[in-house]
């Protein structure tokens, strides 16, 4: 599997399938990405998240800590991801309105954030807790949730608003 | 002479002084610190406790890059050695100061500078 990205035509449109297991995912994102659990691929979503940031408004001087931040909680779902469930795929919507941008990173780890706790624990390379407190240090407001899809970490930023209604299309 | 080289992440080392420089250029994330956890360990295993890494051409570090980094410190720690920085890029220093670790590291301007700390305090 190949990471993927899908752009909504209004960023704001809800799902309206009964029994849908997205529908939980209630407001259309402006750009949703999913992923093989792989390393490799924390970069591409970087790489997306920082560029759907600058066209949703997110001030230049932001930006680094958006793409600081998304490549953490990437990592942590990549991890979880590996030791539970490496068929599904880590999910991130993107959504830039009401003046703020929002990063929402789906872990599907059935285990949930224990099973994230645990894996940061057995990493090979990072320390448990280093990715939530740069995370924490980072983004303007994180909430770490379950959900009925995973354990989802939301992150938000201020938007400039003028500069978003001013990008051209 | 040079290890690795890719797109995400260049690693170089040498000696200077007695101490082993590791350059490192590029992108330090999940994907690419294993092999700079490979280099340290490389390094320590071959009995350089004295280890100096230039981050001067570091574009991005994640908590995963501080945990090799840590790591490395925790090795040559355990044979008297020691682990100091070079960095001056205030897009990484503040991942540094967020998790605390400029009080674990010493994080110098130079390669010059850290090598002449580090001889000051043998």
């Amino acid at each position: 599997m190949t990471p993927w990205m899908r752009q909504s035509p209004t960023g704001s449109q809800r799902s309206s399938r009964p029994g849908c297991r997205l529908a939980w995912w209630h407001k259309m994102a402006t750009v949703e990405v999913t992923f093989t659990p792989l390393p490799a691929h924390v970069r591409t979503a970087r790489l997306v998240a920082t560029a759907v940031a600058r066209r949703s408004g997110v001030p230049e001087s932001l930006l680094d800590e958006v793409r600081l931040a998304v490549g953490e909680a990437c990592s942590r779902a990549v991890e979880a991801h590996r030791l539970h469930c490496p068929a599904e795929p880590v999910r991130i919507a993107l959504t830039g309105q009401d003046d703020r941008f929002e990063i929402e990173v789906i872990n599907a780890s059935a285990i949930g954030a224990s099973a994230q706790g645990q894996s940061a624990s057995h990493s090979m390379t990072a320390p448990a807790g280093f990715s939530l407190a740069v995370i924490a240090g980072l983004a303007d407001d994180v909430q770490i949730v379950e959900t009925p899809l995973g354990t989802s970490v939301k992150m938000s930023w201020p938007t400039s608003g003028s500069l978003a209604a001013g990008s051209p299309a | 002479m040079a290890l690795e080289e890719s797109v995400d992440l260049k690693l170089d080392h040498y000696n200077k002084d007695g101490i082993e420089i590791v350059d490192v250029e590029g992108e330090i994330d999940v994907y690419t610190a294993p092999r700079l956890r490979e280099l340290l360990i490389d390094l320590v295993n071959n009995g350089n406790y004295q280890i100096v890494v230039n981050m001067e051409k570091v574009e991005f570090l994640d908590s995963t890059g501080l945990g090799v980094l840590v790591g490395g410190l925790k090795r040559v720690r355990a044979h008297d050695g020691s682990l100091d920085l070079v960095c001056t890029q205030e897009r990484i220093l503040k991942i540094f100061r967020i998790t605390g670790l400029t009080k674990v590291f010493g994080i110098h301007d130079t390669v010059d500078e850290a090598i002449a700390n580090r001889k000051s305090e043998k």
